[in-house]
């Protein structure tokens, strides 16, 4: 899968899913400072990733995803 | 310290309305909010007969983490205590600067405990079940997903007590307030309304199976009931001292004069006389009451042959000789259960604030314990100034409360 899929993928559920504002969503946005998830939200995003990706997320690999680079990184990774 | 408690916001989303206004306009109609649940009977189901409800679309109320923690009757809740909060002049602002506490009756929630444990039992991975499930499937899920929405942080926890569970919130808050140690408490009940989390009761062949004519299945102290209807949605109050009250410049709804209380100590599921005469007695006595101050008696009366008739018993007793006005509400809503003892405290309200009782709808022939009673089958407009509501569960748990009209 090509990296601007992963990203159209990851843009699409976050505006769905965690109803968050396009105009915060880029590269180099904080997924807790800009983007406004917490730690439940994580719990979600292993559901979403395995569904849409279909690969098992460990949650202790998640906790040096800090922008959405860096998610798009480990989906990349991990495809 | 003895503080005067009252009722300063009432809210209600159920099978006769969505708000206090649709909810008055169908007592006093005498509607009925029974119907056909063709589900049911794809299930197994003895009875497709249940309330009527509309999940309420919380998307533009609510935000996603608010809404995630939150099953069927959790959004029956928060319908009925934004109301409820804006009926008593309570906004946010004044949330964040005061202490509010909660006292909720739920004592289920089937649909996410049922979806948690299929899912895990299908993937055998317990990640996929998300955020949402553990807060949605906790019998505190009400009063834990309230607390966090309006920022309470006062007394905190759910009443499980059967089908008298919101019955005795409003029990416990109201000792709370009167004793000193809460100024408000949001208390109230709410029902999921689903298939699933009826099946097991169905099977004790407790419902009616009159599915030829809904509206007319709930029947309590009618000779010809055969079994209640399970219903659901969900009730809130403000409860709350009347000093409180009275310094907010809240419209106060009613003052809660006794809370009474028993347990039958006897059969898990069929009910008693004696249990329910006791907590009769015992909220009169709190109240300070005789049984003639009473205008207006709520019945507990599900529709069930044995439970009408215990509690026929039991007001007779109590009743006898006042010829307290009595209906069952059930009849139009049918069974509210967890969320019962709040809703029915709410159409009492109504109908001391109206000037009416509303109907035992269906009541056309008595039998020989309830026709000693002065059951009310027609909607009678009269003024009342105190009412007494019932409310009784499996276990033989048993709650009675008076409210009064407020007077200085």
């Amino acid at each position: 899968m090509e990296r601007s899929e992963i990203k159209n993928i990851v843009v699409e559920f976050l505006i769905d899913e965690f109803e968050i504002e396009q105009d915060v969503i880029a590269d180099d946005a904080h997924l807790i400072d800009d983007l406004g998830l917490e730690s439940l939200d994580f719990v979600d995003i292993v559901v979403i990733i395995e569904k849409e990706f279909g690969f098992k997320v460990k949650r202790e690999e998640m906790k040096d995803i800090r922008v959405l680079n860096d998610l798009y990184d480990y989906i990349e990774k991990n495809m | 310290m003895n503080r005067r408690v009252v009722i300063s916001g009432v809210g209600i989303y159920s099978v006769l309305g969505k708000n206090i206004e649709e909810v008055s306009k169908s007592l006093y109609n005498g509607t009925s909010g029974i119907g056909i649940d063709s589900k049911r009977k794809e299930l197994g189901f003895r009875s497709m007969l249940t309330g009527i409800i509309e999940r309420p679309n919380l998307k533009k109320l609510l935000n996603r983490r608010q809404r995630i923690g939150l099953p069927e009757q959790g959004e029956y809740a928060f319908m009925a205590t934004a109301e409820a909060f804006e009926n008593a002049k309570i906004d946010m602002d004044f949330l964040e600067k005061n202490e509010v506490g909660i006292l909720y009756g739920n004592d289920s929630s089937s649909i996410p405990v049922i979806e948690s444990i299929d899912r895990v039992r299908e993937t055998k991975d317990t990640t996929l079940l998300g955020s949402g499930s553990i807060f949605q499937s906790m019998n505190s899920t009400i009063s834990m997903n309230l607390s966090v929405i309006y920022k309470l942080r006062g007394i905190n926890f759910t009443v499980s007590g059967a089908c008298a569970s919101s019955s005795h919130a409003v029990g416990m808050a109201y000792f709370l307030i009167k004793h000193g140690y809460q100024n408000i408490v949001l208390c109230g009940g709410g029902q999921e309304v689903n298939p699933e989390s009826m099946g097991s009761f169905d099977g004790l062949s407790a419902f009616s199976v009159r599915h030829d004519q809904p509206n007319e299945a709930s029947r309590p102290f009618d000779k010809d009931r055969d079994g209640l209807i399970p219903s659901g949605g969900g009730a809130s109050l403000v409860v709350e001292s009347l000093e409180s009250a009275i310094a907010r410049g809240a419209d106060i709804v009613a003052e809660i004069k006794g809370y009474g209380f028993s347990s039958n100590g006897d059969h898990i599921s069929v009910p008693n006389q004696e249990g329910p005469t006791i907590s009769l007695e015992r909220c009169l006595k709190d109240a300070n009451m005789a049984a003639k101050q009473i205008d207006y008696v709520n019945a507990h009366a599900t529709s069930t042959p044995v439970g009408d008739t215990m509690e026929a018993r039991a007001l007779n007793a109590v009743f006898g000789d006042s010829k307290a006005p009595i209906s069952s509400t059930k009849s139009m809503t049918g069974h509210e259960m967890w969320m019962g003892g709040a809703s029915e405290l709410i159409y009492s309200s109504i109908m001391m604030d109206k000037s009416f009782i509303a109907p035992n709808i269906n009541l056309v022939t008595p039998d020989e314990d309830s026709e000693r009673l002065n059951l009310i089958a027609k909607t009678t407009e009269k003024e009342l100034n105190t009412v007494l509501s019932n409310s009784f569960g499996f276990g033989g748990t048993n709650s009675s409360i008076i409210l009064s009209k407020y007077s200085k």
